[in-house]
């Protein structure tokens, strides 16, 4: 699982470093996405999802971005200011090892953190929607350092994009 | 079917009912006796002792209903069980018998077999249809009679009027106040780790009429009872963000509290019911607010860049205990209900979260978790006397019996397959810990007031 992380990470750079052109619609796009042979089509849910990345991921008790937070979140701005026509709700995430209403806020600044990166970046503000889950909807099952790891995170949940 | 008890029931059964009932007989108590109760059970010893008691099969008036005395005496003998302040002793080691409720018993026999107490009843029909139960309660080495009560009710009612019954019981013998005749409401939990269904459930404090509450299904989180029993406050995610809506259980309308961005959570009733304060998190910051009920404006009470919130009202109104991690970590602070400063009450070691205040205002329960360790402890409001109660894995969420006698809170199990159960511990002893039996998983328990 950190390895298939990384992998997207470094995709997510690699996006963020051919896409750096304003000017390059949502088909310039392609040249880089299409490198995969196979991969989905750039401008789909699918692309967001795996390639870009649909997530960041916090320390605990934290909410500020670390670099590896900030690049998968450089490319997600990209992303949807290439494709403008779609919306996104950030869902701010915690693990089980704190209380439910301390959870909920701490959601909630996770949340807020990834939607002031991407306002940042020049997403547009109307176009994004933050909400916590606290610790109700963890991703990974264990009650292990390494699921609570993946369950402190921010999602970004794109709408509005062909799904593949 | 009827699942729950209707506000006519309430008032019927409110209305006429405790009457005090005749001393029986030769066992006046000692006239204006100082040393009144010459029976408890000294409750706050770290040592107590159970105290013996024989619960008499209650004479049925007519034959229709053996079944219910039966019943009612089952119900009242399991609260007093459950409470773990009684020994009940079993029927057949009883060598005396009751065969008529107006007469004196013999207490040699019910010394005989250890009985400090002794209770007798009778269950018949009024003239109304209703059903009318009487009992009394013998100390059975002065010879004298502690208690005699009658309660008259719907029949449908007959467990709330064991649920009296025992309160009565419990309340002579104990010093402490009722609390058998009350509700629990809480998150029933159902479906994988990753995507639980949670929808509330409301039943007795012994778990019996259990019914799942409308319009609660997906996600829904931290159930609390309004001071007159009535109404629900509790998050849902209806409107795609967590806000606080609150749920009549009378007429089952429910209603959004306010229209805010971002979201609103962590909500309690004020004592007087007349307003709710809760957490409302705006661009990431969460903060205490209250919520007028009647003009629906809105007051905030802190105002700080760090997480505060679970704030719960002290039962006079004057103050609010909430958490915040204002100082680095989350600790329990204390401020006038009004908002304004507040003072810092946790000092342990670990952090302090869902502190709730004991309805007799004596103490604040609250979750701690050290050493990678969650426990429920107590303390008083001040911060001293700070005793944890229990330890696991993951647990939280206090809530107290009516009498702040018992907390019941949730602790879940570790791992994939790890699920929630509510726990009930005896919060001035540490001792007494039950699961409480409930047919899904289950979480986030709220204690009602005493019903009345």
């Amino acid at each position: 699982m950190i390895l298939k992380k990384i992998a997207l990470i470094g995709a997510a750079l690699l996006l963020a470093a051919c896409s750096s052109d304003p000017e390059a619609g949502p088909d310039a796009g392609v040249t880089g996405g299409g490198s995969t042979a196979g991969g989905p089509a750039p401008n789909t849910l699918a692309y967001f999802n795996q390639v870009v990345g649909d997530r960041v991921f916090f320390d605990t008790d934290r909410h500020d971005l670390n670099s590896s937070a900030q690049a998968t979140l450089s490319g997600q701005a990209q992303w949807l200011n290439s494709n403008p026509g779609t919306t996104a709700v950030i869902e701010g995430h915690a693990d089980e090892r704190g209380t439910r209403q301390y959870n909920l806020a701490l959601g909630a600044r996770r949340a807020n953190s990834v939607y002031n990166y991407l306002i940042s970046q020049g997403v547009e503000a109307n176009r994004l929607r933050t909400v916590s889950y606290g610790k109700e909807r963890p991703i990974a099952l264990g009650s292990d350092p390494n699921s609570w790891s993946q369950n402190r995170r921010g999602m970004t949940v794109v709408t509005g994009a062909p799904s593949s | 079917m009827r699942s729950y008890v209707t506000v006519s029931d309430l008032l019927r059964l409110c209305g006429a009912v405790v009457l005090a009932i005749a001393v029986v007989a030769g066992s006046a108590p000692r006239a204006q006796s100082q040393d009144d109760g010459a029976l408890q059970i000294d409750v706050t010893g770290a040592q107590f002792e159970p105290l013996p008691i024989a619960i008499t099969p209650f004479i049925a008036q007519e034959a229709g209903l053996t079944q219910v005395a039966g019943d009612i005496v089952g119900v009242v003998k399991a609260n007093l069980e459950r409470s773990g302040l009684f020994r009940l002793i079993p029927e057949e080691a009883f060598i005396g018998q009751i065969s008529e409720f107006d007469t004196v018993p013999q207490y040699a026999d019910w010394r005989a077999i250890n009985a400090d107490a002794m209770v007798a009843g009778t269950v018949f029909r009024a003239g109304d249809g209703r059903l009318q139960v009487q009992f009394r309660v013998f100390d059975t080495n002065a010879e004298e009679q502690l208690e005699g009560l009658q309660f008259l009710a719907d029949p449908a009612d007959w467990r709330r009027v064991a649920h009296k019954v025992a309160d009565g019981i419990y309340a002579k013998l104990t010093g402490e106040g009722p609390y058998f005749d009350s509700r629990v409401v809480f998150v029933d939990e159902t479906g994988p780790k990753g995507d639980r269904r949670k929808r509330l459930a409301i039943m007795d404090q012994d778990g019996a009429n259990l019914r799942f509450l409308p319009g609660s299904d997906g996600l829904v989180l931290s159930p609390r009872f309004s001071p007159n029993d009535q109404s629900i406050l509790y998050i849902s995610y209806d409107t795609g963000a967590p806000q606080v809506f609150m749920l009549n259980l009378d007429t089952g309308q429910r209603e959004r509290l306010g229209n805010f961005p971002g979201m609103s959570f962590a909500p309690r009733f004020s004592p007087d019911g007349g307003s709710v304060v809760m957490s409302l998190s705006r661009e990431g910051n969460t903060d205490v607010y209250a919520m007028d009920l009647g003009s629906r404006q809105l007051r905030r009470l802190t105002q700080h860049p760090g997480i505060d919130t679970s704030p719960s009202y002290s039962p006079d109104g004057s103050q609010i205990v909430f958490e915040s991690d204002r100082g680095g970590k989350q600790q329990l602070y204390v401020m006038s209900a009004g908002g304004g400063g507040a003072t810092r009450i946790s000092f342990g070691s670990g952090s302090y979260s869902t502190p709730v205040w004991s309805p007799k205002g004596d103490r604040i329960a609250f979750t701690n978790v050290r050493g990678g360790r969650f426990h429920i402890g107590v303390m008083r409001p001040d911060g001293s006397e700070e005793r944890l109660l229990s330890a696991s894995f993951l647990e939280e969420g206090p809530t107290f019996s009516p009498n702040g006698r018992v907390v019941m809170f949730y602790r879940e199990s570790a791992g994939q397959n790890g699920r929630p159960q509510l726990i009930s511990i005896d919060a001035a002893t540490g001792t007494n810990v039950r699961q409480v039996a409930t047919p899904n998983a289950a979480s986030d328990p709220a204690w009602s007031p005493l019903r009345k």
